[in-house]
């Protein structure tokens, strides 16, 4: 844990990813994500952009890739469908991808309204041409999020990382 | 409702945009696509989608936020741009300067067999890039508009966007290159040297 009470993956993550030259954040809000935005947004040598609709996220990621930069997309497993057909922007353009995803209608979930995109998010994915690792421990997560870099940006391999429910706890109502 | 619309896209387009080197763009999949193909003929400075429809937007800001140094432009039509106009609130929070969006708007889905849009039943779509927070805008419907077009398209100082009405024809005959790949890979090797 650190000074604020949260994991420190998730700091960990995030100096991964600068150590790694990644300059653009987009983001939806999103309790799992929440240092990594907040460190974005106070990290004057990035860009945090705040998407209205995760789609966008696929867009801003090609053209920075266009560019010669590097972003990743944190965004939740409800949001994973809105993507579908612009993933085919990634498939066929061969554009570098990396997607953190905060898991809801997953292990341990009370609401019933989250399991129709949460047990979707890996068959879409997938479909669409794109990897998932999940994440189920706080102490294998900065490693599987360098692994998707790295399969990301030198393999040429789409990929998505799953924060599950195990890693982030169910949320409580 | 009544589309009065006078402009010929195949001349106020390029009256508009004036020399595409000082450009990279981003367009839609339809006929703007064709417009910009033509004016470059097809050059590396241009990376046309050709599915993925509601993206330009989102693909211009990542550009323009990975290169300030150069003056990205997306170009698009008024069907792509309805599809996404959620884009326009966050290019606005973001207002990259070196961002101009060029609305090629003719009230019609001219590829799928000529529907109306929204835009050709009422909706104005520079009054909601305004909305959205875009600090410049203009519409261009006549010839007499087009000086101050280019000169915002142009303009260094915030995002901006210029919806240019125009009549439902065709827009030029241009064979362009249809790889997604070759042309990202086209423009990423453009951009390592200018």
């Amino acid at each position: 844990m650190n000074s604020t009470g949260q994991p420190a993956w998730q700091d960990e993550v995030y100096d991964l990813l600068r150590a790694n030259g990644f300059t653009q954040f987009a983001y939806v809000p999103d309790a799992g994500h929440k240092i990594l935005i907040n460190r974005a947004i106070a990290d004057k040598e990035v860009h945090a952009v705040s998407l209205t609709t995760e789609e966008e996220g696929i867009g801003l990621l090609a053209g920075a890739a266009l560019g010669g930069a590097r972003g990743v997309m944190l965004i939740q497993s409800s949001g994973v469908g809105n993507c579908a057909n612009l993933l085919s922007l990634v498939s066929l353009g061969r554009f570098p991808l990396l997607v953190l995803v905060s898991m809801r209608g997953d292990f341990g979930e009370g609401n019933p309204w989250q399991y129709p995109a949460g047990q979707s998010v890996e068959p879409i994915l997938n479909i669409m041409g794109v990897t998932t690792i999940r994440a189920d421990r706080s102490d294998e997560v900065v490693d599987i999020v360098s692994a998707a870099i790295t399969q990301a940006y030198k393999g040429n391999c789409p990929t998505a990382v799953l924060l599950t429910q195990r890693l982030l706890g169910a949320k409580s109502f | 409702m009544n589309i009065d619309y006078v402009l010929d896209r195949r001349v106020v387009v390029p009256a508009l945009i004036g020399d595409p080197q000082d450009f990279l763009f981003v367009t839609g999949l339809g006929g703007t696509s064709r417009d910009i193909s033509h004016l470059t003929q097809d050059g590396p400075n241009l990376y046309a989608l050709g599915g993925a429809m509601g993206a330009s937007l989102s693909m211009g800001l990542g550009l323009a936020l990975a290169r300030p140094d150069r003056k990205v432009m997306v170009v698009t039509g008024d069907g792509e741009l309805l599809m996404g106009v959620g884009t326009l609130a966050t290019i606005a929070v973001m207002n990259p300067s070196n961002l101009s969006i060029l609305c090629v708007d003719n009230g019609h889905y001219l590829e799928t067999g000529g529907q109306i849009t929204h835009t050709g039943r009422g909706t104005n779509l520079e009054v909601i890039a305004r909305g959205c927070g875009i600090r410049q805008t203009a519409i261009v419907a006549e010839q007499g508009d087009v000086a101050a077009g280019a000169a915002l398209l142009r303009d260094d100082t915030t995002a901006s966007m210029v919806v240019v009405r125009v009549k439902p024809t065709e827009p030029p005959v241009f064979k362009r290159n249809m790889d997604a790949t070759a042309t990202h890979l086209r423009m990423r090797a453009y951009l390592a040297s200018h």
